[in-house]
């Protein structure tokens, strides 16, 4: 029996979003230009995968046959807030509508076949991910730190009295959300049905992190990242279809390689490559994609500070796993970094590769409230060599 | 003549209205009739009671506040509950309370001053704050000193000023690049910060119109000052220095920038309606903050900010989408009112209190939050203008639900500062931060699992739903009412309105089930109603 639920979970597809919150300078980690201008510091290694990488991820280039870069995302919201919001949903912002986020989306289509998922279908670790726009409270990312820990967790209730109060507290629920006020109301039904779920759930261990071994914690490195993705790994295991696990602090516009070498990328670099390793070893990277992005590039100038500034025209994401394939770099920007020079991909274009390597239906439409359809990633265009 | 029922309307409504109460009344209306609405009924009482409450002080009305004003047979009685709010001294500590932490998390966010590394004191700026509402402080004097502060940051060091928190983390890194932003979108509605980089596409400002609003930052420094011995930061300074530009040449105090075609510009300060400054970077020469503040002070933009901002804090929507954006392209949905509230605004000398009280006693601002078959298109949600054809339902803010459980609980303990810095503690369970350097940040209260878990489990309710001696369900038990009468109470305290029958049979079946310990039912209807729908909504 405990056999064949874990082979069904296997057939389960998850996606795992690594969000590089800042925007780091992808010419210095993964479309190196040495000796140019634009190139600073850091020297180019070989990889496992058929490219070159920053001499800063050492352990990511022995997993680089897993993974590709899109080396020719050219997009054009080069403003955080815009950024961030424009790469987790296909669309540039619109004061009239709030669009449904990567995980959001991903966790709405892949939630059909998994009746047993108690806990959460979308979780943010280590920071907030975007919200579920038009699709409602009920597909919000459920945010936690990367220690495991949620706070307000039992009630120390006996279950006959918690059944009693939880009947009180529906019945008021259902005599508001009649009186035409909004879909709030009926929303809010939503996440306390889930929140009872969840607080009644054996699969809430997933969280706890702490319970992995001594050497399995040493892998993914001792940082909030480190933690994050190890949890990534664990609660994929349990079937939630998406996971995001942040990483801040790429907005360097100041001392940029100082900070890139002795801090971000070792992080980085250890946790990353890690999770990759050990979703491979459990035989579950074929059914998890792993999508590594920022809300843009920095700038190939070197600004007076030593740093680099938001650059979104030429820049590049990683993608692999799932029906992802791996070891390619697509795409190509000019000698300095500063534009792409074969054709150039937008988040819309990420996010269909992603999705359909998920198996989602790309003619799946949306209906927003106003009733104005919406095709899934914005209808975006496949990028082809990943998936063939 | 008046017929009978025209009589009685008259009598209904009360003191004649204040002019400008008629003019929101009236602006509304007309475009309730351009676009073939009908307005919602009234709220009840209870409902706008409730509202008023949470708007005005920030939290909900006890038992006593509600049933008091409800019962009231005054026609003039929503008038005499809104001068009491704003006016009676009882109220001045709640008052003061609520809009400081509103304007606090305006100025800083809701994590300002909680890093380690931060310069700014959180409680210098709480402080300062709430001192500017319990004396009514006109909001040009407000906005005058917060843009052109100097002094210290933290209450009790020598030379302390609170409004120099505002600046004191936005001038010294990006050469002020986030002090130039700030002040142009929270005080003037124009979203200068795109044009840093490049000319915005959508929008007249331009590239070079950024640069010189930033050159009025850059005589201004954060200094910061040590713990005696260490290296953490006791607290800060922020002072106007000499500026000798980019080229060394204080007399002339340039500065420049790059455009995005890699040409270099030079900068002078000169305010975003085209007026400048002298260009001397001495300070004995010109303070050059205290000139922006003079020339914001002179701008109509000012004006309308404030009330487009005070407007969608008591509607929901302001007249424009997003609410801190008044450039030129920006679509408003009564432009004329806006004008005109803004110049009523300005002739009252900038009385914050009186554009509250015009707010609240308008129609829009007492309509049921019910949508009818004739207004349900109005949903400024689907991205049409607001018509504010009924009373659009929003959550509670972190900060009114914290208030409102721990009035439940009892009269809260300590300072004003230990309630507030208490508060700012249990607000950071909630607050997400994006890890720019821009220090942006959400809140995971917004109706997630985290919020429901917290109201189900959480301390707060805990001691909101305590029963044990002295406790006001203690006393409730204790008070001789029938326990129907007790369930009654329940649901006025938090929902502003009696139990139906569906609901009072729930709570005798609570009352069955509790046995020999009948004061555990009212302990779980009070749970079942804290944790409601109905309870988290301002509706």
């Amino acid at each position: 029996m405990r056999l064949h639920a874990d082979e069904l979970k296997r057939q389960h597809k998850s996606a795992i979003l690594l969000w590089m919150g800042g925007g780091p300078a992808t010419i210095d980690l993964w479309d190196l230009k040495p000796g140019q201008p634009t190139g600073g510091p850091f020297k180019p290694i070989a990889t496992s995968g058929d490219m070159q990488i920053s001499e800063c991820l050492p352990i990511l280039a022995k997993q680089m046959h897993h993974l590709s870069i899109v080396r020719s995302m050219s997009t054009r919201e080069a403003d955080h807030d815009r950024g961030r919001y424009y790469m987790h949903t296909g669309f540039v912002p619109n004061p009239s509508v709030e669009h449904p986020s990567y995980g959001s989306v991903i966790s709405h289509e892949l939630m059909a076949d998994r009746n047993d998922l108690e806990i959460p279908p979308f979780i943010s670790i280590g920071g907030a991910s975007e919200g579920p726009g038009f699709l409602g409270m009920a597909w919000a990312p459920f945010s936690v730190s990367s220690n495991g820990r949620i706070d307000n967790l039992d009630m120390r209730l006996n279950d006959s009295r918690l059944t009693q109060r939880m009947r009180t507290l529906d019945l008021i629920e259902k005599g508001f959300a009649g009186q035409n006020r909004g879909p709030a109301a009926t929303d809010h039904m939503k996440v306390l049905k889930k929140t009872f779920d969840l607080m009644t759930s054996q699969q809430m261990e997933a969280f706890e992190v702490d319970q992995e071994p001594e050497a399995m914690k040493q892998l993914y490195g001792d940082s909030d990242f480190g933690r994050g993705c190890l949890m990534a790994r664990r609660l994929v295991e349990v079937g939630v279809p998406f996971v995001e696990v942040n990483l801040g602090g790429w907005d360097n516009h100041q001392g940029i390689h100082n900070i890139l070498r002795n801090d971000r990328l070792p992080v980085m670099d250890k946790a990353m490559g890690a999770l990759v390793q050990d979703l491979d070893q459990r035989g579950l990277l074929e059914s998890t994609a792993i999508v590594w992005m920022g809300e843009f590039g920095r700038t190939p100038t070197i600004n007076g500070n030593a740093g680099r500034d938001h650059y979104a025209r030429a820049w590049s994401v990683v993608v692999g796993g799932g029906s992802i394939r791996g070891g390619l770099a697509v795409g190509a920007t000019d000698e300095e970094g500063r534009k792409v020079i074969t054709e150039p991909y937008s988040a819309e274009d990420l996010m269909a590769t992603v999705c359909k390597s998920l198996g989602i239906n790309m003619e799946t439409t949306y209906q927003s409230k106003s009733g104005r359809p919406m095709q899934i990633a914005n209808g975006g265009k496949i990028i082809e060599e990943l998936l063939s | 003549m008046l017929s009978m029922s025209g009589v009685a309307e008259a009598a209904n409504r009360g003191p004649a209205s204040l002019p400008q109460v008629q003019m929101i009344d009236e602006a509304v209306a007309q475009q309730w009739q351009d676009y073939g609405l009908q307005p919602s009924a009234d709220a009840t009482d209870g409902e706008w009671c409730r509202r008023v409450y949470l708007d005005l002080i920030g939290r909900v009305p006890l038992y006593q506040e509600l049933t008091s004003f409800v019962r009231d047979r005054d026609p003039g009685k929503r008038e005499k509950l809104v001068e009491s709010l704003l006016e009676d001294s009882n109220y001045t500590q709640e008052f003061a309370l609520h809009w400081g932490t509103i304007w606090s998390n305006i100025l800083i966010g809701r994590s300002g001053g909680n890093d380690r590394r931060s310069l700014t004191s959180r409680e210098g700026m709480n402080k300062y704050l709430r001192d500017c509402f319990a004396r009514n402080k006109p909001y040009n004097q407000m906005v005058f000193e917060l843009v052109s502060a100097t002094g210290t940051t933290k209450p009790g060091t020598d030379g302390f000023n609170g409004a120099t928190n505002f600046l004191v983390d936005k001038v010294n890194d990006e050469d002020a690049t986030l002090a130039t932003a700030a002040t142009s979108r929270i005080f003037l509605g124009l979203q200068v910060q795109c044009t840093q980089c490049h000319n915005h596409p959508f929008n007249q400002w331009k590239q070079q119109k950024f640069w010189e609003l930033n050159a009025f930052f850059r005589q201004t420094r954060g200094l910061r000052r040590f713990v005696n011995g260490g290296r953490d930061i006791d607290f800060a300074e922020l002072v106007d220095e000499d500026y000798p530009g980019e080229s060394g040449r204080p007399e002339e105090a340039e500065i420049y920038y790059e455009e995005r075609n890699g040409l270099t510009k030079v900068a002078y300060p000169v305010f975003v309606d085209g007026s400048p400054i002298e260009r001397s970077g001495y300070v004995s020469d010109v303070r050059r903050r205290e000139e922006l503040a003079k020339l914001m002070l002179a701008s109509e933009y000012l004006d309308k900010m404030m009330v487009n901002r005070m407007w969608a804090h008591f509607l929901g929507y302001a007249f424009t989408q997003p609410m801190d954006d008044l450039g030129p392209h920006t679509m408003v949905s009564h432009p004329e009112l806006l004008e005109e509230l803004a110049k009523e605004f300005r002739k009252s000398s900038y009385d914050m209190k009186s554009l509250m009280r015009w707010i609240v006693l308008s129609k829009p601002y007492r309509l049921s939050s019910r949508s009818t078959s004739r207004n349900e298109m109005d949903d400024p949600s689907l991205g049409e203008a607001p018509q504010f054809s009924r009373f659009y339902m929003r959550q509670m803010s972190a900060e009114q639900l914290y208030q409102s459980l721990i009035r439940i609980g009892g009269q809260p303990e300590g300072s004003l500062e230990q309630q507030q810095a208490q508060r700012d503690r249990w607000l950071q369970q909630f607050t997400v931060a994006f890890g720019t350097d821009e220090g942006d940040e959400t809140t995971t209260f917004n109706g997630s699992i985290p919020q429901a878990l917290m109201l189900f489990n959480g301390d707060l309710v805990k001691r909101a739903i305590a029963v044990d001696e002295g406790s006001w369900l203690y006393q409730l038990a204790g008070s001789g009412r029938k326990f129907g009468d007790q369930v009654h109470v329940l649901f006025e305290a938090g929902l502003a309105r009696r139990a139906t029958q569906d609901e009072q049979r729930a709570a005798q079946q609570l009352v069955m089930r509790a046995g020999s310990r009948p004061i555990e039912a009212l302990q779980d209807l009070w749970w079942a109603i804290l944790n409601s729908n109905e309870f988290i909504m301002v509706h």
